[in-house]
C-alpha cells in the first residue's frame, strides 16, 4: 500500500503550540509540502513574524530568521540581496504586515522585491489575547472592540492586498482560504505560484490567507470555518487579485 | 577600478569628509549591504554608498524608514554579509527597537551615527547628546554595543573597518559615534587596503544560507522557556565583560607631569587639544585622556592618574558620568559643556582651566 | 482497502477531520489522550476511500494516508 498522505519532510514531527482548530498548523504544513515538492528545502529561508507563528522556525526544518514585529519585509529583503540564489519567503499575520508593519510592507511590494509573502488574515490578534487587527471586520468583537469593530471609531476592515495590487512592483497576489479542503488545496497552489514566481525571478507575490482563529472568535473549530465560508470572505473576496 | 589596479594602489591618499571616509572605509572593509535612510548631517555618508556600493559588490538601499533600514541590515547580517546603516540623532532613535534585536540575535552590524542636536527634532548643528543612548543600551534590555569614536577625518576611516573586524569578532552591533562636525569636515586621508573576507568565505557558521549538508540555522531572540532567556543573558554578559577587559581604547597626551587632565572625545577632543597646547606653551601642567572607545569606556586610563580632571563634552554631562565612575571618588571632577548648537571654544576651554588651576 | 493512521498523541480534538469525511467514519475516541483530550478514531469496521480529505484539513499533521 502507498502511503498517499505523509508527513512532509520539512515540517518537523513535534507538536505545534497552537491552538486546537487553529490554521496556523494548516498554512506551515502547507508550504512545507510546497517547499518539499519544490525540491527547495536546502535553498529556502523563512522569515518568521512576531504574532502567534513567532516560533514557525521551531516548525519548519529548513533556515529561519526571527523579525521584529512587522519588519518581517525589511529583513527578508536584506537576506534576499545578499543572497539572491536563496528562495525567502515571510509569513506575516494581519498586525504584523497590515499594522505595524505596513510601512514596510508597501515599500518592499513597491520596490518589486523578489520574495514571497504569506499572510495570514484571521482578523484578530491571537497572541495578545484577541485585540482588534486592521483586518477586523465591522461589528466583529474583540477584547478591544467589545461592543464590535465601529467604522466611526475603529476605520474599516483593511484590504491591503487590494491597495498593494495597486503598484507595478508587484506580480502576484490571491487571496485563499482554509475553510475547506477544496479551499486548502487552491490555498497550497497558491503558495506554489508564489515560491515559483520567485524562482523564475519575476518578482514580489504574494497570498493572503484567510485562516480561522476559533480561540478569539470564541467558536468552535467547525464554526470558525463556516464563518469564514459565509462571513469573511464577504468582506475579504476570494480569487486571484493580481 | 578594477580589483588588480587596487591592490598595486594600495596607498591612496585622498582628501573627503568624514562621512565619506567612514563610507569608503566600510566598502573597503567588505561591507556588502548598506541601507539609510536620509537625515543631516549624515547625507554624504549615504550618497558616497549610493555611488559606489553597487559598483564594488555591494547592495544600496534607500531605506523607507529608519526602522526598515536598521531591519534590512538585520537581515542582510543573518545571512552573513558585512552590513552597515548610518543616520543622525532622530534617525538612530527610531533605529534603536532594530539595534536591540541585532544585540539579542548576535548579528554583528555597524551603526553610524553622526550626531546632531536635540532632543526632538533638535537641530542640525553638531552635538555629543546621544552618549548616554549609545553607551547604555538605547533600546530595551540588558546589553551593549561596542561604541567607537572617531576625533579625525583618518580615524573615521581607520575606525569603521575596525569596528566591522570587533563586531565580527564578538557577534555584537559596533557603533560609530562622530557629530555633524566630524561628518562634514574634510581632511587628507590615508587609504589602507584591507583584506575583507568574501561573502563565501566569512567564517560565520550560524548565518543563514540555506541548509545544505548541516543543520538548519535558526537567527532569533525569542526565549520561551523558563530560564532560557537567562541563560543566553548571562552568556551576553559574559561576552561584554570580555570586551570591557579586551578593548579599551584612548589616546594620551602630556600625562606624564600634568596637574589637570582634560577629558574629551570625537570633535571635542580636536578643541581641547588645542587648548591643551595652548596651555602648554604658558607652562600650564594640562594633559588630555581622548575616550576612543566609549564602551568599554577606558577605565584604566584614569587608574593611574589621581590628579584633577576636567570633562568637556557637547552635552549637559554624559561622559561625565563615565569618568565619575572610573575616577570612583579618587579625584576632583569638574566640568564644561554646551549642547543645542553651542560648543565649547579653546578659549571656554582655556578660562575654566585657568579658574581651576589657580582656584 | 484504503485506510488512515491517526497519531493520536498529536491530535488536539478539534475534529476538523470528523466534520469533512464523507463517509462519517472519523469518530471520537473514548480514552483520553496524553494531552487530556479525547482525541479521532476510526470507526472500527468503517470503509475509508482515501479521498484524503481528513489529513488535508488536520492542522496538526496527526493523519497519514494509505491507499
Amino acid at each position: 500500500m502507498d502511503k498517499i498522505y505523509a508527513h512532509p519532510k520539512s515540517l518537523r514531527d513535534v507538536s505545534t503550540h497552537y491552538c486546537p482548530g487553529c490554521g496556523h498548523g494548516l498554512a506551515h504544513r502547507l508550504i512545507t509540502e510546497v517547499v518539499d515538492e519544490l525540491g527547495i528545502r536546502e535553498k529556502v529561508i523563512g522569515v518568521a513574524p512576531v504574532g502567534c507563528a513567532v516560533v514557525a522556525y521551531e516548525y519548519w526544518d529548513f533556515d529561519c530568521s526571527e523579525a521584529a514585529h512587522g519588519r518581517a519585509l525589511a529583513v527578508a529583503t536584506g537576506i534576499k540581496r545578499v543572497r539572491p540564489e536563496n528562495i525567502v519567503f515571510t509569513y506575516q499575520g494581519d498586525g504584523d504586515l497590515a499594522a505595524i508593519g505596513t510601512n514596510e510592507t508597501i515599500h518592499a511590494a513597491n520596490r518589486g522585491e523578489n520574495l514571497s509573502v504569506f499572510f495570514i488574515n484571521n482578523a484578530v490578534y491571537g497572541m495578545t489575547g484577541g485585540q482588534m487587527a486592521p483586518t477586523t471586520l465591522l461589528n466583529q468583537k474583540t477584547s478591544t472592540t467589545p461592543d464590535g469593530r465601529c467604522a466611526q471609531l475603529q476605520g474599516f476592515p483593511l484590504k491591503i492586498s487590494e491597495m498593494l495590487a495597486l503598484l507595478p512592483g508587484v506580480k502576484y497576489i490571491e487571496r485563499v482560504s482554509l475553510h475547506s479542503p477544496q479551499e486548502i488545496i487552491k490555498t497550497k497552489k497558491a503558495m506554489k505560484k508564489a515560491l515559483i514566481n520567485q524562482m523564475e525571478g519575476i518578482g514580489f507575490s504574494l497570498v493572503e490567507i484567510l485562516s480561522p482563529c476559533p480561540t478569539y472568535w470564541g467558536l468552535s473549530p467547525k464554526p470558525a470555518l463556516d464563518w469564514i465560508k459565509n462571513t469573511m470572505v464577504k468582506e475579504f473576496p476570494l480569487g486571484v487579485i493580481k | 577600478m578594477d580589483s588588480e589596479k587596487r591592490q598595486k594602489e594600495s596607498r591612496v591618499k585622498l582628501l573627503i569628509t568624514g562621512n565619506e571616509a567612514i563610507a569608503e572605509s566600510a566598502i573597503q572593509a567588505g561591507c556588502r549591504f548598506y541601507a539609510g535612510y536620509p537625515i543631516t548631517p549624515q547625507n554624504e555618508l549615504t550618497a558616497y554608498m549610493a555611488h559606489h556600493m553597487q559598483d564594488r559588490g555591494g547592495v544600496f538601499i534607500q531605506a523607507e524608514a529608519e526602522t526598515a533600514a536598521i531591519n534590512m541590515v538585520y537581515g542582510a547580517s543573518a545571512a552573513g554579509a558585512r552590513a552597515m546603516t548610518s543616520s543622525s540623532s532622530p534617525g538612530i532613535s527610531l533605529k534603536q527597537e532594530g539595534i536591540s534585536y541585532l544585540a539579542g540575535a548576535e548579528l554583528p552590524s555597524v551603526i553610524v551615527n553622526i550626531m546632531r542636536g536635540g532632543p526632538g527634532l533638535g537641530n542640525i548643528a553638531p552635538a555629543q547628546s546621544d552618549y548616554f543612548q549609545a553607551t547604555r543600551s538605547g533600546g530595551h534590555g540588558d546589553y551593549h554595543c561596542l561604541v567607537l569614536a572617531p576625533s579625525t577625518v583618518q580615524e573615521c576611516y581607520d575606525l569603521t573597518a575596525l569596528a566591522f573586524e570587533l563586531s565580527d569578532k564578538y557577534r555584537v552591533p559596533a557603533i560609530i559615534l562622530g557629530d555633524g562636525m566630524l561628518g562634514q569636515m574634510m581632511e587628507p586621508i590615508v587609504v589602507t587596503k584591507f583584506r575583507a573576507p568574501s561573502l563565501k568565505q566569512s567564517n560565520k557558521p550560524w548565518a543563514l544560507t540555506g541548509c545544505k549538508d548541516r543543520k538548519a540555522n535558526v537567527v532569533k531572540s525569542f526565549y520561551l522557556k523558563e530560564g532560557d532567556l537567562e541563560k543566553f543573558n548571562l552568556k551576553l554578559q559574559s561576552k561584554y565583560q570580555k570586551i570591557q577587559r579586551e578593548e579599551e581604547r584612548w589616546e594620551e597626551l602630556f600625562l606624564n607631569d600634568v596637574k589637570i587632565v582634560l577629558v574629551a572625545y570625537g570633535s571635542m577632543a580636536r578643541i581641547a587639544k588645542g587648548a591643551v597646547k595652548a596651555l602648554r606653551e604658558k607652562g600650564k601642567k594640562v594633559g588630555l585622556i581622548r575616550p576612543i572607545s566609549l564602551w568599554p569606556f577606558p577605565k584604566k586610563a584614569f587608574a593611574k592618574i589621581r590628579k584633577q580632571y576636567l570633562v568637556i563634552e557637547m552635552s549637559y554631562g554624559q561622559m561625565l558620568e563615565d569618568v565619575q565612575l572610573a575616577v570612583n571618588g579618587q579625584a576632583g571632577i569638574e566640568f564644561l559643556g554646551r549642547s543645542g548648537g553651542g560648543v565649547p571654544s579653546e578659549a571656554e576651554i582655556i578660562a575654566k582651566v585657568n579658574k581651576i588651576y589657580h582656584g | 482497502m484504503p485506510e488512515i493512521a491517526i497519531n493520536k498523541d498529536k491530535c488536539k480534538g478539534c475534529f476538523l477531520c470528523v466534520s469533512v469525511c464523507p463517509q462519517g467514519f472519523i469518530i471520537a475516541e473514548d480514552e483520553l489522550n496524553i494531552r487530556g483530550i479525547k482525541p479521532v478514531k476510526f470507526k472500527p469496521g468503517g470503509k475509508c476511500t482515501g479521498c484524503a480529505m481528513c489529513a488535508l484539513i488536520c492542522p496538526d499533521c496527526c493523519i497519514e494516508v494509505y491507499r
